[in-house]
């Protein structure tokens, strides 16, 4: 059997060095102006907007479009193939949870990318899920195990897998709030001029726009979480809610990202503000991850640090 | 939208300006912080609700500190008037807020969109071409391709709007949020908990004198006890003994045979964690184990003074556990306290210990006291401590299992051990409510987050030739007002020609 837990670990490193390979090239790219200037050609009574064509400093993005594809699915084998391991989900300890979440940022910013050109927030995304595996197999590794009766429970499917995906969401739309605040942050320093690097990433208010997507798909799916957690605990624990940390922290995330959403509709917090507390959630969530399972005494803190 | 104006002098003009910011949106964002800065110190210090002898340590830990804030709430934090008060402030402006929005959204509902504005061109993303189609063919075409929409149509103008469901599901959302929190106070103020150590072999039936503790809501009467009992007949245990999860359990399983009341007839149950027994109203969930060794006590002429199992506490991972014996009725009264391990260890820091949950190598190590054990005093006494003021120690012995120590006031004897299971029985009343409401909360925030209020106008102009002029343009309230997608989409059903309909580029 030790062989499916080598092959995993095998391809997680390989996925990493994509990954690298991937953050290389989306670095290139970042170093690069963009050449290209959008066209209008005037037909008529009709205004086209013509795109502009791919300019040759867009190929080292698009190299690390294609490896960070290819990242993410050497991932997903090896994430498959713990799973296969453990002969469960793989979300069973926090190694298991770091994996899959990087799996989760990388696919949550990939299938975005299908729908919309992207390739700006890349080296963001690959930098952040680099970092989570390469937490996860230093500091957090631990050999598979049988899981411990209170996580037996389909509930663990349901619960986790949610939380997963949000990871991915709050991770990407923390990605797109701190590069609004550094363009809004430039611009407001060179009378709304944006120079080098940052011409490659959309406008200001773009960037807003894109995090409220991002963070209006995970806070429904994050509300949905912290619920199906909720019935779980009262399965297991006799009660729904205990202000256990763990639960604790995932309220105060909940709370900080609806303060987000209301921040969106409130005139003169929409701007900057929002983006503050969009960060501010996402460092909550990371703080009810790694803190709470490692520092705090929590029902939660089974999950084998 | 929020008065920033200094209050009116009059009272009446006060509580009005009051009203308005406590249901502002800016205000209610404050509270929203302020919600989740409170939250926080209950995550970090110990709880009362959660862990009362932690409290009571660290308040010992930090005599200067400990005091104050535990005068302050600082340890049953989600209890304390100051978090309640953030909480209720927050209700009071949601409610303040969704009210008037709610009777708005419902005038609203009843109304016809607003007619179309008279000039469309100075719109972005105006499509305008001329028609080979009458006017009134048109309007029929555009009727047919906006259905679903809300539809004003007039003096060849046609407008439409969509996405009402958005303030429909936000107001669903905090209206349910509401609801969740009379859930949860129903459940505080009705619901009760009580925790019962069984030992295997023995019997609790759910009355309040059985509970080893116990807390119930305000309202909660002596009443609400169904009268169910259980016998607990097995309780199975196992651990991990591979290298790298040494220790850690790998199965609860307590078997019990349950009866719904006195008359009724014994059913055999099992009850796991995260699969409780149902009895009727009440859960009953295995929240924890441990051993409880059996001892036979004798006076010196060899009489049985004490023949039974004591449940001991685990204290670490591999159930190093504590207990106390009393024997009240020798003479003098004879007390113990001991140290049971599963898996026996001794080493020169941690003295006796136990290296594994399992009972692969169990011994008892006693600490024996003769003297008064003070419990005529009146002032209850723990069943896991032993008060030695004003009594004696005998001597120190460790014993495995069938031995048996003599001492001159009569022998204590090992003779094995059972095992005890902590269950947890629960009330709630109010979680259907909160269930439901909470995910009625969350549908309302599906659709208040991805429904898009969007309008759409179509103007008609008979041209001299017989043909129509055409134009179509749109508005959002969302994305910065952009609802290309819309416009191109209804320009698109409507028949406007390919080349004017900018491609998607989303």
């Amino acid at each position: 059997m030790n062989g499916l837990a080598e092959a995993s670990s095998a391809f997680i490193y390989a996925s990493m060095a994509a990954l690298t390979v991937a953050m290389i090239a989306f670095a290139v790219a970042f170093s690069g102006k963009r050449s290209a200037v959008p066209v209008t050609i005037p037909a008529g009574d009709v205004a086209l907007l013509e795109r502009p064509a791919p300019a040759p400093g867009r190929r080292a993005s698009n190299i690390g479009m294609s490896v960070t594809w290819l990242a993410t699915a050497l991932l997903f084998i090896g994430v498959v193939l713990r799973g296969l391991w453990a002969d469960r989900v793989p979300w069973g300890n926090m190694y298991e949870f770091s994996i899959t979440s990087a799996l989760g940022i990388l696919l949550v910013f990939l299938i975005w990318s299908t729908r919309r050109d992207l390739r700006w927030l890349g080296l963001f995304v690959v930098i952040a899920a680099l970092l989570t595996l390469g937490l996860a197999i230093t500091v957090l590794y631990t050999e598979a195990a049988q899981l411990v009766p209170a996580l037996k429970s389909y509930w663990l499917i349901i619960h986790v897998s949610a939380a997963i995906v949000c990871a991915g969401a709050f991770t990407v739309g923390a990605g797109t709030a701190s590069l609004s605040l550094i363009r809004s942050r430039v611009e407001s320093k060179n009378g709304g001029q944006v120079t080098g690097w940052l011409t490659n990433v959309p406008s200001t208010e773009r960037l807003r726009t894109l995090t409220n997507r991002v963070l209006a798909f995970a806070f429904p799916l994050w509300t949905f979480a912290v619920i199906a957690g909720a019935i779980w605990a009262e399965n297991a624990w006799g009660r729904y809610w205990g202000w256990d940390p763990k639960e604790t922290w995932a309220f105060i995330t909940w709370v900080l990202y609806a303060a987000y959403l209301h921040a969106r509709s409130t005139a003169g917090w929409r701007g900057n503000v929002a983006s503050w507390i969009a960060i501010l959630g996402w460092i909550s969530f990371l703080i009810n991850y790694f803190g709470v399972n490692i520092f705090v005494n929590s029902l939660h803190s089974y999950a084998g640090v | 939208m929020v008065t920033t104006a200094p209050p009116p002098l009059s009272t009446g003009g006060f509580l009005r300006w009051s009203w308005r910011q406590l249901t502002s949106m800016r205000t209610s964002l404050i509270l929203l912080f302020a919600l989740a800065v409170v939250s926080i110190p209950g995550s970090i210090l110990p709880q009362r609700g959660t862990n009362p002898i932690l409290v009571d340590e660290w308040i010992e830990d930090a005599p200067t500190w400990g005091p104050i804030l535990d005068s302050l709430g600082f340890f049953d934090v989600y209890a304390a008037p100051w978090f309640a008060a953030v909480y209720l402030l927050l209700f009071i402006s949601l409610i303040g807020c969704v009210i008037p929005r709610a009777g708005v959204h419902w005038a609203a509902l009843r109304t016809q969109p607003p007619p179309a504005p008279r000039y469309l061109t100075r719109f972005p993303g105006t499509i305008e071409w001329a028609d080979p189609r009458s006017e009134s063919e048109v309007l029929a075409a555009a009727r047919d391709a906006l259905k679903g929409w809300r539809i004003r149509a007039e003096d060849g103008a046609l407008s439409a709007e969509r996405g009402f469901l958005k303030e429909t599901g936000n107001l669903i959302f905090h209206i349910a949020l509401v609801g969740v929190l009379i859930g949860v106070a129903l459940g505080g103020l009705f619901g009760w908990r009580g925790n019962v150590i069984v030992r295997e072999g023995n019997g609790f039936s759910n009355t309040l004198t059985q509970f080893d503790a116990w807390g119930g809501g305000r309202l909660t009467g002596d009443m609400a006890l169904a009268p169910f009992s259980f016998t607990l007949t097995d309780f199975r245990v196992e651990f991990s003994r591979e290298e790298a999860q040494r220790g850690s359990p790998t199965l609860f399983q307590a078997e019990v045979s349950y009866q719904e009341s006195p008359q009724a007839a014994p059913v055999r149950e099992v009850i796991e964690v995260n699969y409780p027994l149902e009895a009727d109203g009440a859960k009953v969930f295995l929240v924890g184990h441990g051993y409880a060794p059996h001892f036979i006590v004798r006076d010196a002429s060899g009489a049985v003074l004490f023949d039974d199992s004591v449940p001991f506490l685990p204290q670490d991972g591999s159930f190093t556990s504590t207990g106390v014996l009393k024997v009240p009725d020798a003479s003098p009264q004879l007390g113990f306290t001991a140290l049971f391990l599963p898996t026996t260890a001794v080493d020169d820091i941690r003295g006796p210990h136990s290296t594994f949950p399992e009972a692969d190598d169990p011994s008892v190590f006693l600490s024996a006291w003769k003297g008064d054990l003070g419990l005529d005093g009146g002032v209850p006494q723990s069943v896991y401590t032993l008060t030695t003021e004003g009594m004696e120690q005998i001597g120190l012995e460790a014993l495995v299992p069938g031995q048996t120590w003599e001492f001159p006031e009569g022998s204590i004897e090992f003779t094995g051990f059972d095992r005890w299971a902590s269950f947890q029985i629960a009330h709630d009343p109010g979680k259907e409510v909160t269930l439901i409401t909470a995910i009625l909360a969350m549908i309302g925030l599906i659709l208040t987050l991805s429904v898009r209020r969007r309008r759409i106008w179509v103007k008609m102009e008979s041209l001299p030739d017989g043909r129509t002029l055409v134009q179509v343009a749109g508005i959002a309230r969302e994305d910065g007002g952009d609802a290309t997608r819309e416009i191109a989409h209804a320009a698109r059903s409507l028949g406007a020609p390919a080349e004017l309909i900018p491609e998607e580029d989303e």
